[in-house]
C-alpha cells in the first residue's frame, strides 16, 4: 500500500466537519507554526520538502514563495486556485469535497508562512456545493479560533474567503484569476511583473494549487525533510491523481511520486487496469493539454526504462517520446478510442475557452477545430495533416498565455503519434461519416459561425 | 537636485542604442528607427495598459543582459518587455521572429476582409502594411469568415466588425478619456467582438478619439465615409482654441473643402494629443482653423503620393555597416529616393 499524506482520513465517517477533522489530528500545523515557528521557518521548511506545484508547472513551492515581495506597508496575499478546469482533471475538488478542512488548515500555514493577512480560495464558479462546504469549514474554523483576529493568542490575525470563479477555463491561469478575483473579465496578464510583485490590487501576491497547499500541512507536522524522504528525485512527496477514461476503477487515488505507470495503471490497489479487458491504447498522463503518449511510450521510455509518476520520468524524451505531470489528470484510452475524434474534442475545448485576446491563440484554435473537425467527419484532405502541424507550431510559443501551448500539444502529439489515423479518416472519408459516437446532435463549427 | 535616470544599453539587430531604465525593446528600436522597429498593432503609447495583445511585434532576445546573458526561451512582446543592460535583440535580422511574424498576419487576415478597394481605412491601415511586408499571397483557411451586420455606435462612429483585430486600442480610449465604460468586448475567443452595452450609443466628447486609434477600418467617422480616399486629399497641420481639448488637428482637404479632422499623428501613426468631438467633428470650415503649415508624410505612405516637398532621408544612419545588413530594404528605397 502507497503512503498517503492527504487522504489519510478520507474514509473516516463525517471528516468533512470540524470536530471530525480535529479529532484526528488536524489543524495540528497552525499550533506547530503559530506557536513555535516564524513565518521563514514554515518556507524553510517547504523548501526543504522539495514540494512542487501540483497545478501543472511544478515549480518549486518554497522558490515561488521566497519569490514574494515584501514592501513595507502594502499588503500581501495567499490565493488558493480552485478553479481546476481542465478536461480530465478532478482531484481538487474530491479533496474540497471530502477533506475540507485539509485545505483551510493549508491556508492558515501558507498565509502565515507568507505573511498574508486577508486570503481567498477561488472556486470555479460551477462548483457551488464545493463553495457551501468551503464556506462551513471557513465558519467552523472561525468559530474554533483558528481564522479571524489573533489565532491561538498568537498575534496573527487572518481572514479567508471563497470567491466563486466566473466559470471559465482561462480563469483557472494566475494572472487571468487574479483579473476576474478583481472584478474584472478574466483576461490573463501580460508577465512580467509576476504576481509576486504585482498581483491582486497590485500587490504582492502568490497564487497555489490546491493540493499544493493541502501539502504543506504533512510537511509541517512531520518536517521538510522527512516529506522530501517520500519520492524520488526531484518529485517529492505524494500526489493526487485523477484516473479517467477506459479504466477499470477510475477515480482520485493518493499516490507516492515514483510509481511505475504500470503499476498504475494495472496494480488492483490503483486503477486495476483496462476497462472490459480492453487494451490500452493511449494515456494522457496529465490533463487534456499534456501530449498524449501511445501505450508502448507510456509504460516505457524510448531508451527502454520503466516509466514513473515523476515529473522527470514522465517528461523524458521531452515532447518527441515523453509528456508531463500536468495537473494528474490521467486519461486512459482503450483500443477502439479514436484519437482524431478525442483531439478534436480538446481542440474544441480550447476554441471555446481561448479568451481571445492575443491574436495566435484566437484566432488559431478556431482553425484548428475546424480542420479537426472536417478530418473527423470525413471531409479531410490530404494537406490538412500538414495544416494542422503548422498552425499548432504557430500558436505554441507565441501567445500572451500558456492556453496556446494548451491547445497546440496535443495536436502536436497526436499527429506525431497517430499520425496513420489521421491518414485513415482521409482516405476513408466515407466510413469516417457513418460513424456515429452518439454526437450526431452536436453542432457542426462551420454552422455556427454561419450562423453568427 | 535631479535624480539621475539610470541608463541600459540595449543592441537591436547589432545597432546599439542606450536608453532608460525602463524603456521597452520597442520603444527602444524607435530610438534608433527604420526597418528595425517592430510592427505594433495594438500597442499605443498613449493609452495606458496598451500593448501585448496583437503578437505583431514578437522579436527575439538572444542574451537577456549582462548580468544574465541567458536567451528568452520564447519569442517575447516588445512593446511589453523592458529592456535590461547588456541585452541583444533580432527582430528583421531573426529568421523565427519573420515567421512568428508572417504567422501572425495569417492569423489575423482570417477574420479580416480583404475589402481595400472600399475600406475607408485604405492608405491607412496597419494591417495592409502589414499584409504587404509579411503576408502571403495565397490564403490557406478556405471556412466562411465570421460577418457581422454594421453598427451605428454614435451618429458618428460606424463600427465594422467585420474588420476588428480587436486590439482593444478603442477599448482603453473609451475606458482613459471617458468618465463611463460603455464599451468593451463581448465573448471570448474567435467570437469575440467589441460592442457597446447592448447596442448603445457613444456619445462622450471625446469618443471620436476610437477612430483614430482604430489600426484598421473597424471603426471609421460617418462624416468621412465614402467622401475621398485618403491619397487624394491634403493633409495640413492647423489649430483652433477650444476649450476642451488642444485644439491641435490635421485637416483634410480636398480642393478647398475640409473633408476630415483627425488629431495629428507621429511617425509611428500614434496621435500626439486626443481631440474633441467638437473639433473634429464640426468644425470643417477652413474658417474654424489658423493653418500652419502641410503635414509631413512619410514617404512610404501612399498619402504621401502626390505630395512633393523636399525629400529628407529617413532615420536611418548610411554609414552603420550593420544597420546596412539588417535594414538593406530600407536603405534600397533611401538610395533610390535619394
Amino acid at each position: 500500500m502507497g503512503r498517503k499524506l492527504l487522504l489519510t482520513h478520507i474514509d473516516v465517517p463525517g471528516i468533512q466537519s470540524y470536530s471530525v477533522y480535529k479529532a484526528q489530528g488536524g489543524y495540528r500545523s497552525v499550533d506547530k507554526a503559530l506557536k513555535s515557528m516564524s513565518p521563514d521557518d514554515v518556507v524553510e521548511e517547504v523548501k526543504k520538502s522539495g514540494l512542487r506545484g501540483r497545478g501543472g508547472a511544478g515549480f518549486p513551492t518554497g522558490m515561488k514563495w521566497s519569490f514574494l515581495a515584501k514592501p513595507e506597508g502594502v499588503p500581501r496575499y495567499l490565493v488558493c486556485n480552485a478553479d481546476e478546469s481542465e478536461p480530465g482533471t478532478f482531484k481538487d475538488r474530491y479533496l474540497m469535497t471530502h477533506i475540507p478542512h485539509a485545505l483551510i488548515e493549508g491556508m492558515i500555514v501558507s498565509s502565515y508562512a507568507l505573511g498574508a493577512h486577508t486570503s481567498f480560495i477561488y472556486v470555479r464558479g460551477e462548483m457551488m456545493p464545493q463553495i457551501r462546504i468551503l464556506e462551513k469549514a471557513i465558519a467552523e474554523a472561525k468559530a474554533a479560533g483558528y481564522l479571524g483576529k489573533n489565532i491561538l493568542g498568537s498575534g496573527y490575525d487572518l481572514e479567508l474567503y471563497v470567491q466563486p470563479g466566473g466559470g471559465a477555463y482561462i480563469c483557472g491561469e494566475e494572472t487571468a484569476l487574479l483579473e476576474s478575483l478583481e472584478g474584472k473579465r478574466g483576461n490573463p496578464r501580460i508577465k512580467p511583473p509576476f504576481p509576486a510583485i504585482a498581483g491582486l490590487y497590485g500587490c504582492p501576491t502568490v497564487v497555489n494549487n490546491v493540493e499544493s497547499i493541502a501539502a504543506t500541512v504533512p510537511i509541517i507536522n512531520d518536517g521538510g525533510e522527512e516529506y522530501a524522504k517520500i519520492g524520488i528525485e526531484r518529485s517529492t512527496g505524494t500526489k493526487l491523481i485523477s484516473a479517467g477514461g477506459n479504466l477499470a476503477k477510475p477515480g482520485v487515488y493518493e499516490i507516492e511520486l515514483g510509481l511505475p505507470v504500470e503499476e498504475f495503471i494495472y496494480s488492483d490497489e490503483y486503477c486495476g487496469g483496462i476497462a472490459n479487458g480492453k487494451k490500452l491504447k493511449a494515456v494522457v498522463a496529465g490533463g487534456s493539454s499534456v501530449p498524449i503518449l501511445p501505450a508502448n511510450l507510456i509504460t516505457k521510455t524510448i531508451k527502454g526504462d520503466a516509466r514513473l509518476m515523476t515529473y522527470e520520468s514522465l517528461a523524458d524524451g521531452g515532447f518527441q517520446s515523453g509528456t508531463m505531470m500536468g495537473s494528474g489528470g490521467f486519461i486512459a484510452f482503450d483500443e477502439d478510442q479514436c484519437i482524431v475524434r478525442n483531439t478534436w474534442n480538446f481542440t474544441r475545448f480550447y476554441r471555446h475557452e481561448s479568451c481571445g485576446q492575443c491574436s495566435p491563440c484566437r484566432e488559431g484554435t478556431g482553425w484548428m477545430e475546424k480542420v479537426l473537425y472536417n478530418i473527423e467527419h470525413g471531409r479531410g484532405t490530404t494537406n490538412d495533416i500538414d495544416l494542422l502541424w503548422d498552425i499548432q507550431r504557430k500558436i505554441e510559443g507565441n501567445t500572451i498565455c500558456p492556453l496556446g501551448d494548451a491547445a497546440a500539444w496535443p495536436v502536436a502529439a497526436a499527429i506525431r503519434h497517430f499520425r496513420d489515423e489521421f491518414e485513415w479518416h482521409i482516405n476513408h472519408g466515407q466510413e469516417a461519416q457513418n460513424r456515429n459516437y452518439g454526437l450526431a446532435h452536436y453542432a457542426d463549427p462551420l454552422e455556427v459561425v454561419t450562423e453568427s | 537636485m535631479a535624480e539621475e535616470v539610470q541608463k541600459f544599453k540595449v543592441s537591436i539587430d547589432g545597432i546599439s542604442v542606450d536608453v532608460d531604465a525602463g524603456t521597452t525593446i520597442l520603444n527602444a528600436a524607435r530610438k534608433i528607427g527604420g526597418d528595425i522597429v517592430p510592427p505594433a498593432m495594438c500597442y499605443y503609447s498613449k493609452l495606458e495598459g496598451s500593448g501585448g495583445k496583437c503578437r505583431t511585434c514578437l522579436v527575439k532576445v538572444t542574451k537577456g543582459s549582462e548580468k544574465d546573458p541567458r536567451p528568452m526561451p520564447k519569442l517575447v512582446a516588445s512593446c511589453r518587455t523592458t529592456v535590461m543592460d547588456g541585452m541583444e535583440v533580432q527582430n528583421i535580422t531573426s529568421p523565427d521572429v519573420v515567421e512568428a511574424r508572417k504567422s501572425v498576419v495569417e492569423m489575423l487576415l482570417i477574420n479580416h476582409p480583404l475589402d481595400c478597394p472600399v475600406c475607408d481605412q485604405a492608405g491607412e491601415c496597419k494591417l495592409q502594411d502589414l499584409g504587404y511586408e509579411h503576408g502571403s499571397e495565397n490564403t490557406r483557411y478556405d471556412f466562411p469568415r465570421r460577418t457581422f451586420e454594421r453598427i451605428d455606435i454614435g451618429d458618428k462612429i460606424q463600427l465594422h466588425m467585420n474588420r476588428c483585430i480587436l486590439c482593444y486600442r478603442c477599448v482603453y480610449v473609451a475606458n482613459q478619456l471617458t468618465n463611463t465604460r460603455e464599451h468593451g468586448i463581448l465573448y471570448r475567443g474567435d467570437h469575440a467582438e467589441i460592442s457597446t452595452y447592448i447596442e448603445n450609443a457613444l456619445d462622450n466628447d471625446y469618443i471620436g478619439n476610437v477612430i483614430d486609434v482604430c489600426p484598421v477600418g473597424a471603426l471609421t467617422d460617418k462624416t468621412f465615409r465614402f467622401k475621398n480616399r485618403v491619397w487624394f486629399t491634403k493633409p495640413v497641420n492647423a489649430h483652433r482654441d477650444c476649450p476642451s481639448c488642444s485644439g491641435r488637428v490635421t485637416l483634410w482637404y480636398k480642393g478647398s473643402d475640409v473633408l476630415r479632422v483627425t488629431a495629428r499623428k507621429d511617425e509611428y501613426d500614434e496621435v500626439e494629443e486626443f481631440i474633441c468631438n467638437t473639433c473634429r467633428f464640426d468644425k470643417k470650415e477652413t474658417a474654424d482653423w489658423t493653418l500652419e503649415d502641410p503635414t509631413k508624410v512619410s514617404q512610404e505612405s501612399v498619402i504621401a503620393s502626390n505630395h512633393y516637398t523636399q525629400f529628407q532621408p529617413p532615420a536611418v544612419i548610411p554609414e552603420n555597416t550593420p544597420l546596412k545588413e539588417a535594414n538593406w530594404e530600407q536603405l534600397a528605397r533611401t538610395e533610390k529616393l535619394k
